[in-house]
């Protein structure tokens, strides 16, 4: 038997039992798509539809038509880049690492994090692709692959070739840590199914899962396993896509510090993420039995932890730059907090630092008008958090007669609206095809943590 | 499963009596052809004598197999196919493979355990299921008893599934 703490708040409301589980969860798949639905992908399908022309028009003409110059060599390219990596951190975050702890209210959350890690891991994925200028070779030449130069293998020592790596292995590993969760979830929509074409689609995509105990327990090892192989991995990710900039040798790129920073800055932004998408998805969907207040005060309070760390880590960088005695160093972060870039630094500091202390209050942080605000607000700043580190440290190069601005093209803006209109299409599409809470998960804590707890003979 | 087979199949709501009836099932010398439920019912292999799985050892050893190949992979190239001096540093050192070597053990240990937990319980995108009951997936947890293996003695089985506080005693073939 379970001991199941009588302080803690149940983790689903409204008195459900499996079967209302199953109902609640299965009647998104099987109904027609809502009105809120259709309006959603008409959004993120005419978004998707301005980004592709950019994108077309990008890939004819080259990455010219962006607003780099020879100094600013890099910018909303790979803002967007490690922006969206970030995003993708806290699906398997939430799904391995909370597994981990053994924090059972990830189970109405996790799946619906992952899809969106996927996505944001996709998206991401777009840009160092576009910035490569040849994106159908640029897979290619990626990867360690014998080639027409006689075999000159690709540099394993440059940290961009272990992006490659640590973004494609997180890609995979999650997609499969996904898929395996999904299996149990299809098998319930398949044996649910009316007519024959979603009868075959979902009993192919549930892989003849028969519920069998065998299977559960060889599942919950794979689970427990994959788990522990996707935490450190979720950690690497950020962490080398951090090395990109750390391991260089620009001023304010040079830090030791990155890894963690980034890391912690990820966890942050991914969970501001799958707090705005859960909570359009909790009132559209109706489910506000699975995704309850707590879950959202349980959000909100990773929110503030992370939140503090990167305001740790920003003062942290200011110090340290001050009392290193290094003079270039030093410039260049009294030309972030003073320069011409003086916006962007401090609407980094007011999104990442000072508006997610507002969460301290318990009122704020149980709000849900308040939470999907600050979700937003916290999004926009770790956007700016990667533009101020890249742009400003780019931009007032080694020789005053470099020194220079950037300024975004419609193509730039173009391919950030193709990533997002890309990553919401994506969603929307599998909030209806796709069971959005892990059915199977939920089901089994019911009866130890649902609002009518019933017990056993 | 084999074909021509005969099952009792008893029904349950609650996943706590499924794990005391497999328990008092055997007890009466019946031999518990499995249990299938919507989820992973806690105590349950415990219940039915299945072993640890050993999964987490073929996630090791593909582990140890990523691990080997991307050193090996790494220091071949850099170190032997073809020496490139970058940065004037070494051709070919430990630190700067470690994140490739990470990643590529990461890998092939997810894939190859994965692999090995499909193959081993015969998941296929193109396998015909067949089911005990169509409810096992939504909120039923069965049991089911295989007629042959109990040399058929069906009522005292039904009885006393129905003791273990089944709510449906059903019978199944499977042709």
């Amino acid at each position: 038997m379970e001991v199941v703490s009588t302080v803690r708040p149940p983790l689903v409301t409204g008195g459900k039992t499996a079967s209302d589980v199953t109902n609640d969860i299965c009647r998104q798949v099987e109904g027609k798509p809502s009105k809120s639905w259709l309006m959603g992908m008409a959004i993120s399908l005419t978004a998707l539809a301005i980004g592709l022309y950019a994108t077309i028009v990008l890939l004819w003409e080259g990455i010219g038509v962006w607003g780099l110059n020879k100094t600013v060599g890099w910018a909303w390219d790979i803002t967007n880049f490690v922006w969206w990596v970030g995003i993708g951190h806290a699906g398997t975050l939430i799904s391995a690492i909370l597994l981990l702890f053994r924090q059972k209210w990830r189970m109405s959350i996790n799946r619906a994090a992952e899809a969106m890690t996927i996505f944001a891991v996709i998206c991401a994925a777009m840009f160092p692709g576009f910035h490569m200028g040849r994106l159908w070779l640029g897979f290619y030449w990626a990867l360690p692959l014998p080639n027409t130069f006689g075999s000159l293998w690709v540099n394993f020592n440059s940290p961009l070739l272990w992006d490659v790596f640590a973004i494609s292995t997180y890609f995979i590993v999650s997609a499969v840590f996904w898929y395996i969760g999904l299996i149990p979830d299809f098998a319930t929509i398949r044996d649910r199914a009316k007519n024959k074409i979603s009868k075959m689609i979902y009993g192919a995509l549930s892989f003849g899962w028969d519920g069998a105990a065998k299977t559960w327990s060889r599942y919950e090892s794979v689970a427990l396993i994959l788990a522990g192989l996707a935490t450190p991995l979720v950690l690497s990710v950020h962490t080398i896509v951090s090395f990109d900039f750390a391991t260089s040798v620009i001023p304010g790129w040079h830090t030791t510090i990155f890894p963690p920073y980034f890391v912690a800055g990820a966890i942050f932004s991914g969970f501001a993420m799958v707090m705005t998408l859960m909570l359009v998805a909790r009132h559209v969907m109706n489910l506000k039995d699975y995704i309850t207040i707590y879950h959202i005060e349980l959000m909100n309070i990773i929110i503030i932890i992370t939140g503090s760390i990167v305001g740790v880590a920003y003062l942290t960088e200011l110090f340290i730059s001050w009392y290193s005695g290094v003079p270039a160093e030093q410039y260049a972060f009294l030309n972030r907090a003073t320069g011409p870039y003086w916006w962007a630094y401090w609407t980094m500091m007011t999104c990442n630092v000072i508006s997610p202390q507002l969460f301290w209050i318990r009122k704020i942080r149980t709000s849900i008008v308040a939470s999907f605000i600050l979700s937003i607000v916290v999004n926009i700043g770790m956007w700016f958090e990667r533009f101020v580190i890249i742009v400003t440290s780019l931009h007032r190069d080694y020789l005053p007669s470099s020194w220079a601005m950037f300024y975004p093209t419609f193509y730039d803006v173009g391919e950030y609206l193709f990533s997002l209109g890309f990553f919401f299409t994506c969603f929307l599409l599998f909030a209806k095809f796709f069971p959005v809470v892990n059915m199977a998960e939920v089901k089994s804590i019911i009866k130890s943590t649902g609002s009518t707890i019933k017990t056993s003979k | 499963m084999e074909l021509n087979k005969k099952f009792i199949v008893g029904v349950y709501s609650d996943p706590d009596e499924v794990v005391s009836a497999v328990k008092k099932i055997q007890t009466n010398k019946i031999k518990v052809h499995e249990v299938y439920s919507p989820f992973a019912i806690h105590g349950i292999d415990e219940a039915l004598g299945y072993k640890r799985s050993r999964l987490p050892i073929a996630a090791f050893l593909f582990g140890m197999l990523g691990t080997l190949l991307a050193l090996t992979m790494q220091f071949w190239m850099m170190g032997i196919d073809w020496p490139m001096i970058i940065g004037g540093k070494n051709f070919a050192s430990l630190p700067p493979f470690i994140p490739v070597t990470f990643e590529l053990t990461v890998l092939i240990s997810a894939l190859g355990m994965v692999g090995v937990f499909m193959v081993a319980s015969d998941l296929k995108p193109y396998k015909k299921v067949k089911l005990m009951d169509n409810r096992i997936t939504d909120d039923k947890h069965v049991i089911a008893i295989d007629l042959g293996a109990n040399n058929g003695a069906s009522d005292e089985i039904k009885n006393l599934l129905k003791e273990t506080g089944a709510e449906e005693v059903n019978e199944k073939n499977f042709e």
